[in-house]
């Protein structure tokens, strides 16, 4: 697979454009998952993930073969979600209602906000109420779990896509756990 | 809620990593058999884990490749080029020194299309001939540009034509060298000779001056 990725990358290189094609398709799934996971719509994690393949694409020279390219890949995409997530925090507390965006549904909008009452809570589907506590967490935190439990990465893999120690990745790991279980054990009624 | 060592938590927390030795295994199980609490905790985490990873696959829509590549920079036809010199530096440092060279010597080639000559003395110019008249004696070398020469009396000293040509009477005497030069390679080959000449010139005159 990587020696498939490292020849497709080189084409690449030669200006073939074409070989980018082939890399999309063997990654687009996984960049889309992620960006589903920390952006919580459809609509936006397509546009992430889109606008990570076309800075992969044009950075690509920077990239060093020796190492995974699905690293390299992941990193694109996690800090171009966290920039989208720290710049639309701040939209929903100036304006609950998004206008005319075709595809926002209502999770990626209580995302920033608090507490739902419980009455809505009750009313989500699992999916919904996986995505919603998810989207819930401190951006660090949810990266973290994202790509632990979502993508089934390794701890290693981890510490290498967001580019720090692999005991501060435990960390939040862990941190992240534990703010779940603290988020869900107000309300049990999920399981 | 307990008074347990943190130290149990972190123990719960490898056990999820999946890094734990047999040793931390054995104290944390032991622990949680004797405390409900903690046993309460470790079930709470386990159930985040299992609530997680319920998370079901979501795929990228069908058209996402196409998205994708309609979404890519058109490469200009330039970028070919500028490809080839991000990954032959030393090679595009040579070539762009080489156009520069090159360009400033056609330049001068080019530009000096006027007629012009060594001025010396006994000489008559017709439109754009240089003629030594039968019976003169020009002493020096005699340059012409752009011009023939018609030489019926003695040249003492080297002749050198530049995109022209020469007549020579049956009377005429050239005691240097004569050299015609009408084409961009003899151009450039004369340019060199005269800077090493110049240069040699140079390096005479700095001996006599010691």
């Amino acid at each position: 697979m990587d020696a498939l990725v490292n020849k497709r990358v080189k084409q690449v290189l030669k200006g073939d454009k074409d070989a980018f094609a082939e890399i999309v398709d063997l990654y687009q799934h996984r960049l889309f998952q992620v960006c589903y996971r920390m952006l919580g719509n459809r609509h936006e994690a397509e546009d992430i993930a889109q606008e990570a393949f076309v800075r992969a694409f044009i950075n690509i020279h920077t990239f060093d073969q020796k190492r995974k390219f699905s690293t390299w890949l992941y990193r694109i995409a996690t800090n171009l979600c966290i920039d989208r997530i720290r710049k639309k925090k701040p939209d929903y507390f100036l304006d609950a209602e998004v206008k005319g965006t075709e595809g926002l549904n209502m999770y990626s909008q209580i995302a920033a906000s608090d507490d739902l009452p419980e009455e809505e809570l009750m009313k989500l589907e699992l999916q919904d109420r996986i995505q919603y506590e998810i989207s819930r967490l401190p951006d660090k935190y949810q990266t973290a779990i994202v790509l632990k439990y979502m993508e089934e990465l390794s701890l290693q893999e981890i510490s290498e896509i967001l580019e720090l120690p692999l005991g501060t990745v435990k960390t939040r790991i862990h941190r992240g756990r534990e703010a779940l279980r603290k988020q869900l054990s107000k309300q049990p009624h999920y399981l | 809620m307990n008074a347990c060592p943190e130290r149990i938590v972190h123990l719960m927390h490898d056990y999820l990593d999946g890094e734990i030795s047999r040793e931390h295994e054995l104290e944390l199980k032991s622990h949680l058999q004797s405390c409900v609490d903690c046993q309460a905790h470790m079930h709470e985490l386990s159930d985040v884990v299992a609530f997680v990873k319920g998370a079901a696959h979501v795929e990228a829509p069908s058209y996402f490749t196409e998205s994708v590549m309609a979404r890519l920079p058109k490469e200009k036809s330039h970028a070919g080029v500028s490809r080839w010199f991000r990954q032959h530096p030393v090679l595009s440092a040579a070539a762009l020194f080489l156009l520069f060279m090159s360009s400033t010597i056609f330049t001068n080639f080019n530009d000096e299309q006027q007629f012009s000559f060594t001025k010396q003395e006994n000489v008559i110019i017709e439109g754009e001939t240089v003629i030594i008249p039968k019976g003169q004696v020009v002493k020096g070398d005699l340059v012409v540009k752009n011009g023939d020469v018609q030489i019926d009396g003695e040249l003492d000293g080297d002749l050198t034509i530049i995109n022209g040509s020469k007549y020579m009477a049956s009377t005429a005497v050239i005691t240097g060298k004569t050299e015609e030069i009408n084409q961009v390679f003899d151009w450039l080959w004369f340019k060199i000779k005269d800077g090493a000449k110049e240069v040699l010139t140079l390096f005479e005159r700095d001996e006599e001056a010691e």
